[in-house]
């Protein structure tokens, strides 16, 4: 007995309490709605899961300090594996986003997910005092050349969680306020230069968010029908399982990046404020970790990765119900695909590990 | 204890700066705000429109058509039915076919394979890959179980009669609803009323759930006509021989039950199948004994003949001069090309004399004239509700010339349809009274029509009528062995554009068997060109044999010998015109 005790508090000694309440919580509705949306990929979701939560257990164990050995070698493959995927990458759905391995298919551009909080947090602990404005540039070389390879499969969802997670931490590291506004008034003068790139099936992309209704069988379909979901949801929702949208397959991609439609037509208005509430828990708690944390790496790396999360799931509920151009994005912990949850199981380790070393002192 | 590398690191006693922190705080709050308030706004306030959005992407109200009702001869032998057929739509997005699969559904299809494979490759969501199949076809292209094809089932109209009642029935169109005859007269009954079910469809248009009935549907009811089917088959068989034999543009014939007013037989030529309707052209479609009005010529001679007996101008065997052969009425003059001398009033009738039937109808007064052909229903639409039914021409009496009130007594200047001409024999075939006519068959026929003329009258016009059948009358090929028959014949010049042309409408209209009249039938063929054109050669014989087979189908009491009397190398009288 004792020595089945002893192993199962050896088992959850690394994990935290509240964080780990609130992943079990988003997972639980997950295989509600899968359970709703797509029965048959429950014992699929399942196996994702014990995945995800293997490798969050085992990246809680992992110390800050041995992480940062892995950053730089971590970055290194993931931009390798990336010229690997331009040159020999899968197509599918015109986009070349995967790696054939031969024994299974990678989409490395989901690793970056987690090499660009780590590489820059550790870049920015190396030039710990006061980094000067030739870092912020070298910080910004090592974000855009992965970027620029994932912006170019294309895949827009992806790319934008990685500049996303890269300038949380350059922010965090104390990007002068000066830079941030420069920047912001630079981006929204490059708008029209950004939009001469955009793919044409971008560019309809938000041109359809501005009026889905011109072309409601072809590109606005997607977005009508989300709203349509949403809306006739109504406060209490039509019930779990009983959402017409969803279950007459009116609704696209409903079990991946639209299950917020499914879950906000079955549960309605109170499930969308408890699910944003459990949102908020976690990246209260994320950014509670980022603050005590005992290394400026650990704190840069946990504010990325919590405001990740929180970028996650404000563009995919954006996108859902209509106010934000459909990307790629899934919904964190809840929208089916294995890939997405173990990166951010990875996070979620990643962060009970930094909460767990904040002492200076090892006890 | 152990000391940890980067104890000393100056950042970690200066927190993140407060501005970032407000900064940070302030994203995170904006956005939550923003999607909470999306949130509200399409399902708080907006929750109403797009629900009712919703359903109407996913809520159907369906009608369930009522079958169309069977028409049916009066015997109960079925003419037009309904009969369930099956057409094959596809999803083409959907409908991935292997080429052996796209063969296979090609051959039993009866279809070419590259057609189905351009039909599948539509852009569209819907595509008819073939319309109204037979149940059992149908069933075997479900048995395939092929991705992406659809059935629907629908109705297809079947007239097993063809082209014997095409004119009859009419047809329906591809919605099922009546275009022409008796499918269109009487299309409200026959279409009953559809039902409706709500039901919910998926995106695919599959029905998911049948959720209420809202309303039954009413089946159509049947419509049993007055026609009888094997009658009908007679007189279509012989007209179309005559419309072949003398080259004839077209011609008509009706058949009425003299006691009932029934119609039994309706046939026009040309015709068409209305099972296929492919090649059909305008001429097909006419129903002339109903639409069409002809200049009917001599066969209006017996009512100015009675009209005279009547208001006594003139009895059976009054004497009247028609020699020279000709009349002068103001500037015209009416001639018999073939003079007589001193006639009867019967033969008048039975030689068919335009002097004759002249002299009596100036006898009278052209409002008596008018009242009669009123009463006899010239003029005036039989209301039989049949589509394009025409009144005919029938001016006021007030206008009338001495010359048109003379040229109206033989049958020009006034246009009647046949079926007109054949209710109007009714007087003679009856004793003097008319009936309503009816294209469905009665149960209580009217004992008593309206009178027209006197029972004796009638008795004397019909004797006088018999005598134009017999040897020494116009049409003794009208003569049918076994019956006593009576009728007269009809050649009338056509009328084109004004004036009289050198085209001829044939006509006889008669009943038999005269001792207890029961059939009428009248015949009309226009422009025979074979040589012939007297009514008396060309329609009178197949009032013989219509009417002989007709009366012996119905097993009617023979009342005279089966051999027609015949005097040896005489000619029929010619009528005049």
């Amino acid at each position: 007995m004792n020595i089945l005790r002893n192993l199962w508090l050896r088992l959850i000694a690394p994990i935290d309490g509240p964080l780990m309440l609130m992943t079990a919580l988003l997972a639980l509705v997950a295989l509600g709605m899968m359970a709703s949306a797509s029965p048959e990929r429950i014992p699929n979701q399942l196996m994702n899961l014990l995945v995800a939560l293997t490798v969050m257990r085992v990246m809680a164990q992992i110390p800050p300090q041995r992480l940062m050995h892995f950053a730089l070698p971590v970055y290194l493959i993931g931009i390798f594996l990336l010229v690997g995927v331009a040159l020999f990458g899968d197509i599918s759905k015109g986009a070349r986003r995967w790696l054939n391995l031969g024994f299974m298919r990678i989409q490395p551009s989901e690793l970056m997910k987690i090499a660009m909080p780590l590489i820059l947090a550790w870049f920015f602990q190396k030039h710990e005092t006061m980094p000067r404005l030739r870092d912020y540039a070298v910080a910004t070389l090592l974000l855009l050349i992965p970027l620029a390879l994932i912006a170019r499969q294309p895949d827009l969802g992806t790319a934008i969680l990685v500049l996303a997670a890269g300038f949380y931490v350059i922010f965090f590291a104390g990007l002068p306020w000066k830079v941030l506004i420069g920047l912001a008034v630079s981006a929204l003068a490059a708008a029209p230069l950004a939009w001469g790139l955009l793919h044409d099936y971008q560019r309809n992309r938000i041109l359809t968010l501005i009026d889905p209704e011109k072309d409601p069988l072809g590109k606005g379909f997607h977005i009508i029908q989300s709203t349509i979901a949403i809306g006739s949801g109504g406060i209490f929702g039509k019930g779990w399982g009983l959402g017409s949208q969803a279950q007459l397959e009116f609704l696209p991609e409903r079990h991946t990046d639209f299950i917020f439609a499914v879950f906000s037509e079955e549960i309605g208005l109170i499930g969308n404020l408890a699910l944003l509430i459990l949102y908020a828990l976690l990246i209260t708690r994320g950014l509670m970790i980022s603050a005590y944390a005992a290394t400026l790496f650990g704190r840069l790396l946990a504010g990325a990765i919590t405001m990740i999360f929180f970028t996650y799931a404000f563009v995919n509920m954006g996108m859902v119900s209509g106010i934000l151009p459909v990307v790629g994005v899934p919904l964190p912990f809840i929208s089916y695909g294995g890939t997405a949850l173990v990166t951010l199981c990875i996070g979620i380790g990643i962060l009970m590990s930094i909460h767990k070393n904040r002492m200076l002192v090892q006890k | 204890m152990k000391a940890i590398k980067f104890s000393r690191n100056p950042l970690l006693s200066e927190r993140l700066p407060l501005w970032r922190r407000r900064l940070v705080l302030g994203v995170l709050l904006a956005g939550f705000t923003v999607l909470v308030g999306r949130s509200l706004y399409l399902q708080g306030i907006n929750n109403e429109f797009l629900g009712d959005k919703g359903r109407a992407r996913f809520e159907r109200v369906i009608d369930i058509s009522a079958t169309r009702g069977r028409i049916t001869d009066r015997h109960g032998d079925v003419v037009a039915v309904s009969t369930p057929v099956r057409s094959i739509w596809a999803i083409p997005e959907d409908t991935k076919l292997t080429p052996s699969q796209s063969r296979d559904l090609a051959q039993m299809l009866d279809m070419d394979v590259r057609e189905l494979n351009r039909k599948l490759a539509s852009e569209r969501d819907f595509a008819y890959v073939k319309r109204q199949l037979p149940p059992e076809l149908a069933d075997r292209i479900t048995a395939l179980q092929l991705p992406g094809l659809r059935q629907k089932n629908e109705y297809r109209r079947y007239y097993p009669s063809g082209e014997v009642m095409a004119h009859i029935l009419g047809f329906t169109g591809v919605d099922d609803a009546g275009q022409e005859g008796i499918e269109l007269a009487f299309n409200t009954q026959l279409t009953g009323k559809p039902g409706s079910r709500r039901i919910i469809k998926d995106r695919r248009g599959n029905v998911v759930e049948d959720v209420e009935s809202i309303s039954q549907p009413v089946e159509g009811k049947d419509i049993v006509l007055s026609m009888d089917s094997k009658i009908q088959f007679i007189a279509y068989t012989y007209l179309r021989k005559a419309i072949e034999e003398h080259r004839a543009k077209a011609g008509g014939i009706v058949v009425l039950d003299a006691r009932s007013g029934e119609v039994l037989a309706l046939v026009n030529m040309p015709t068409y199948n209305p099972n296929n309707r492919v090649k059909l052209v305008g001429a097909q479609l006419r129903n002339r004994a109903l639409t069409d009005t002809f200049e009917p010529g001599s066969t209006m001679k017996p009512f100015a003949a009675a009209l005279a007996l009547e208001k006594g101008k003139a009895r059976f065997n009054t004497p009247i001069q028609t020699a020279p052969g000709k009349l002068t009425i103001g500037t015209a003059t009416i001639s018999d090309a073939h003079p007589h001398g001193v006639l009867t009033v019967a033969q008048v009738i039975q030689k068919s004399s335009n002097v004759g039937i002249s002299k009596l109808a100036l006898s009278m007064t052209p409002a008596e004239m008018w009242e009669m052909f009123d009463a006899l229903g010239f003029g005036t639409t039989l209301k039989l509700g049949f589509p394009g039914e025409v009144s005919g021409r029938l001016r006021p009496a007030k206008t009338w010339k001495p010359i048109e009130q003379a040229t109206m007594a033989y049958g020009h200047g006034i246009s009647v349809t046949l079926m007109q001409l054949a209710r109007a024999y009714q007087a003679f075939a009856r004793d003097g009274d008319l009936t309503p006519l009816s294209l469905t068959r009665l149960d209580m026929p009217p004992a008593i029509g309206k009178q027209v003329f006197s029972t004796q009258t009638a008795r004397e016009v019909r004797a006088m009528l018999e005598l134009a059948v017999l040897p020494g009358g116009t049409a003794p090929k009208a003569q049918v062995p076994g019956y006593r028959a009576a009728g007269k014949t009809g050649t009338a010049h056509k009328l084109e554009g004004g004036a009289y042309a050198n085209k001829y409408v044939a006509s006889f209209v008669g009943f038999a068997p005269v001792s207890d009249p029961r059939l009428i039938i009248a015949i009309m063929v226009d422009e025979p060109s074979n040589g012939k054109h007297y009514g008396g050669d060309v329609a009178a014989p197949v009032f013989s044999q219509v009417m002989g087979e007709s009366l012996r189908t119905l097993g009617v009491e023979s009342d005279a010998p089966q051999k027609p009397l015949q005097v040896a190398n005489a000619a029929p009288v010619k009528e005049e015109m």
